[in-house]
């Protein structure tokens, strides 16, 4: 008794260690990116950092296009995979036939577990060469390829997310909305939809925030060209982005260096701009859900 | 304020009596189903039948006596209740051979996901047990008592959701029965069954009282009436009424107990 | 609800537009849908088509088991193969006593208070950093703070933290999603909480789980940032000895040859790109067979 009871104690007290473990990581990463990353603000002068040339061999460490890059193709990105991902969403969890909903959940999940490294690859072996054939641009690597391939890749994000948030709508709603008369399409967008808003929203900050995030597709289709996106024509020229140039550069830059320093600090702005985005998508779903616990009692 | 028990009356004052409960209050932190200074005496060898309208406080009741409660967001217990003697509230109690010493059967066939046979050994192997032997004697002896032994003795490794709702319940009571409690707790043990299988239920409960302490809620007054040795009337959290079993549904002394065992409210 | 959903649908506006014209409505409605839906799918089966048949004609025996010369202009990519194993083998050993742990604990011990609130938060964090800014962190942290140089150690550390918060989500959905009975069933037999965990709770969360761990693996093998600083070489033409060693894997790689290495032979790049395909795609098969085939066995 006493030694099953010892067995118990430990391994109970093993499990709460784990579960404080994410709050350990976090904090971690947090320490680490500063640790490499404060001493930037220190070494540069902050205006430096607010104007429009990104060109660390001289000194110039004006982060304003690398944001412009990523914002740039981020804008792009979302505004090709939002409508489409919530329509497919809609259309796996409202209209397909049981048949097609089980060849199509999968075939997304495909998608999503498809690495970046190899979503480049497609674009600049297919996607560029195209993109400069058919619109007669000097070259394939743009942020609109950027923008085209990173949608791909937020989508089944999206999809997923949102599909389970539609799926979570009790069908009363639907049966009600049926039984007034209404047809199956004005149901959706009236009744369906909107019940599943939130979860939907939360779909959509989280395929953004995957967007924002993503490096190697990026870093090999954009062209990787510092320049700060002035307009829309910018979409069809090469951009850089934050995540481009953290990885792209780290692996040349000394250790300690003013530009080490510097690509920490993009870093953290990364990690703040990640926080953001994800908590404001889960405060979203939290207060959702109390909304419709209380209703729902 | 702590009631004294109601006394049983002089022709039972030779019963042995397996559990005394004194001033049994409970409340949940929503403040539903709570009790109210409960005092009863639960006798051995007996069918003490728990009856009245939802939300009296049985299921409370049952829950306490084997600590189920401490599951539930219970905030404040006071009172005691006394299983031979020894308060089953005291926090120095070991829960844990409390409730091998209290069996329970839940309301819903609750059947684990495992074979026939597994459920029932399931609660030896929480205990350590391990000798095969004594494991297919226990898997036979608890069938038998719940009378199901007939209808499953040759699929004992089949998975238990293959059973009926009745069968499962019935499998449910063996699984109670294997590891030889004394006390057997009860929650609306028939409730969704069939009749065919209600009558098995009570059948083995007559059966089994010959050796157990039974305290039963029961899903229906007709069954209270059917089964009771002793039987007590809770109404809002408190207990009304408490006597030996015709009685009580014959010639109740208080007029909310008359007006439910005839129908006027429930 | 009922007010709301009259005030849309409008009694007047329905009854005045007929019905054949909300039908035809609807008719355009689905089929734009179902165009978007195809519009989603079809690229991932041209992709998958298209780097098959490019591909395959590359994958030899010498191919899967050569070490790489000339540059890795050619011979094998054996110890990309390898290094994407350990790297998946070290990320999982860490991970998913981690995750399933943390995950055993918010869904069967954690208690509903500002603690627990506060892990949330931070899972939800984790689970969306970049995934270079992980590569940052574990250059930071394992490579240069703990001295273990770019090895395997640093990569599989770095990958384990990165895949963790998907564990921790994916098993305690499959944790919760064990009916409650069962436990307060074990408990009422006399069972301890750690009892019914493990005998009862975690057997039939284990698909789910095993589900979510495999879709996590399968992220982490495909990840490249997370192992440009930490672990990855450019050209190694040796096997890794130690975790203590650098090591090539077949992101990494992939994306070197596609971009660094002039006159890279296509077909080899081709190959490259089949192999890592086909084990991403092989861990998303089996997850998926492990869960409908769970979900045709489940006995509740």
């Amino acid at each position: 008794m006493r030694a099953r009871n010892f067995g118990e104690v430990l391994i109970t007290a093993l499990i709460k260690a784990t579960g404080y473990s994410a709050i350990v990581f976090v904090t971690m990463i947090f320490i680490f990116l500063l640790r490499e990353g404060s001493p930037a603000l220190t070494e540069v002068k902050f205006s430096n950092f607010f104007q429009l040339r990104w060109y660390p061999i001289e000194d110039y460490f004006g982060i304003l296009p690398l944001i412009g890059g990523s914002l740039l193709v981020t804008l792009g990105a979302a505004l090709f995979a939002v409508p489409l991902g919530i329509a497919s969403a809609v259309f796996i969890a409202e209209i397909a036939p049981r048949w097609a909903r089980e060849v199509l959940k999968p075939l997304v999940e495909v998608l999503g577990g498809l690495p970046s490294v190899m979503l480049g690859f497609i674009g600049i072996l297919i996607i560029a060469p195209a993109m400069r054939t058919l619109l007669n641009i000097p070259t394939g690597l743009t942020a609109f390829t950027g923008a085209l391939l990173l949608g791909g890749m937020a989508i089944p994000t999206i999809v997923s997310v949102a599909e389970d948030a539609l799926d979570a709508v009790p069908n009363t709603y639907r049966d009600a909305s049926l039984a007034m008369g209404a047809t199956r399409w004005q149901t959706i967008w009236r009744v369906t939809l909107p019940a599943a808003r939130s979860g939907v929203l939360t779909a959509v900050m989280l395929g953004i925030g995957r967007a924002i995030g993503e490096t190697m597709t990026v870093m090999m289709v954009t062209g990787n060209a510092p320049v700060f996106p002035t307009g829309l024509s910018n979409l069809f020229k090469p951009v850089r982005t934050m995540t481009a140039t953290i990885a792209a550069e780290m692996g040349e830059v000394a250790n300690g260096s003013v530009h080490y320093h510097v690509l920490f600090y993009i870093g953290i702005v990364l990690f703040v701009i990640s926080l953001i985005v994800n908590l404001t998508a889960a405060s979203v779903v939290f207060r959702q859900r109390k909304r419709a616990e209380r209703i729902l009692s | 304020m702590v009631n004294a028990a109601p006394a049983l009356p002089v022709d039972h004052a030779d019963r042995v009596i397996k559990i005394k409960i004194e001033g049994l209050s409970v409340s949940y932190s929503d403040g539903t189903e709570s009790l109210s200074g409960i005092s009863l005496l639960i006798p051995d060898r007996a069918i003490t039948v728990l009856f009245g309208p939802a939300g009296g406080g049985k299921s409370t009741l049952l829950r306490t006596i084997n600590r189920l409660n401490d599951l539930a967001d219970v905030v404040e217990v006071r009172g005691r209740v006394l299983l031979d003697g020894e308060d089953v509230l005291s926090p120095k109690t070991d829960v844990i051979s409390l409730r091998r010493k209290v069996g329970m059967v839940f309301a819903r066939p609750v059947v684990l996901p495992m074979s026939i046979r597994r459920n029932l050994t399931y609660g030896l192997e929480l205990s350590g047990d391990r000798d095969e032997t004594s494991m297919d004697e226990a898997v036979e002896r608890s069938l038998r008592a719940a009378a199901l032994w007939d209808e499953v003795q040759d699929r004992l490794d089949e998975p238990a959701v293959s059973l009926s709702g009745g069968q499962q319940q019935r499998l449910c009571l063996a699984r109670a029965l294997v590891l030889q409690p004394e006390v057997i707790l009860l929650d609306e043990p028939t409730s969704g069954l069939d009749p065919i299988s209600t009558g098995k239920v009570e059948t083995s409960l007559t059966q089994l009282k010959q050796d157990y302490t039974i305290v039963l809620v029961p899903h229906s007054v007709q069954q209270a009436a059917r089964t009771a040795d002793y039987a007590a009337f809770f109404l809002g959290g408190e207990l009304i009424e408490y006597s030996p079993g015709r009685q009580i549904f014959t010639n109740p002394t208080d007029q909310r107990t008359e007006d439910y065992v005839e129908g006027r409210f429930g | 609800m009922t007010a709301d959903m009259n005030a849309s649908l409008g009694p007047q506006k329905t009854a005045g537009v007929s019905a054949s014209r909300r039908k035809r409505i609807e008719r355009l409605g689905f089929a734009g849908m179902s165009l978007a839906a195809l519009l989603t799918v079809a690229p991932i089966v041209l992709i998958v088509v298209h780097i098959y048949s490019n591909g395959l004609p590359a994958i030899s025996w010498e191919f899967l088991t050569a070490i790489p010369r000339d540059g890795m202009r050619a011979g094998g990519i054996l110890p990309a193969i390898v290094g994407t194993f350990w790297l998946t083998l070290g990320t999982a050993v860490i991970a998913v006593p981690l995750g399933v742990g943390a995950a055993i604990y918010l869904a069967e011990y954690a208690a509903d208070n500002r603690w627990t609130r506060t892990i949330r938060i931070a899972i939800i964090n984790l689970a969306g950093i970049p995934s270079v800014v992980y590569g940052l962190f574990g250059l930071g942290l394992f490579v240069l703070f703990l001295q273990f140089g770019t090895s395997l150690l640093a990569g599989s550390l770095t990958l384990a933290i990165m895949t963790i918060p998907v564990i921790i989500s994916t098993a305690e959905e499959a944790l919760r999603a064990v009916p409650n009975s069962f436990r307060v069933v074990s408990v009422s037999l006399g069972g301890t909480q750690w009892q019914t965990i493990r005998k009862v709770v975690l057997p039939q969360a284990l698909p789910g789980i095993l589900t979510g761990v495999i879709l996590g693996l399968e992220r982490a093998a495909g990840e490249t940032a997370p192992i440009l600083f930490t672990v990855a070489a450019f050209f190694l033409p040796r096997l890794p000895h130690s975790i203590f060693d650098a090591s090539m894997a077949l992101p990494y790689h992939l994306f070197v040859i596609s971009t660094q290495v002039p006159g890279m032979p296509i077909r080899i790049q081709y190959g490259t790109a089949v192999v890592l395909l086909t084990f991403v795609l092989g861990m998303n098969v089996i997850a998926t067979i492990i869960r409908s085939r769970a979900r045709a066995r489940r006995q509740w």
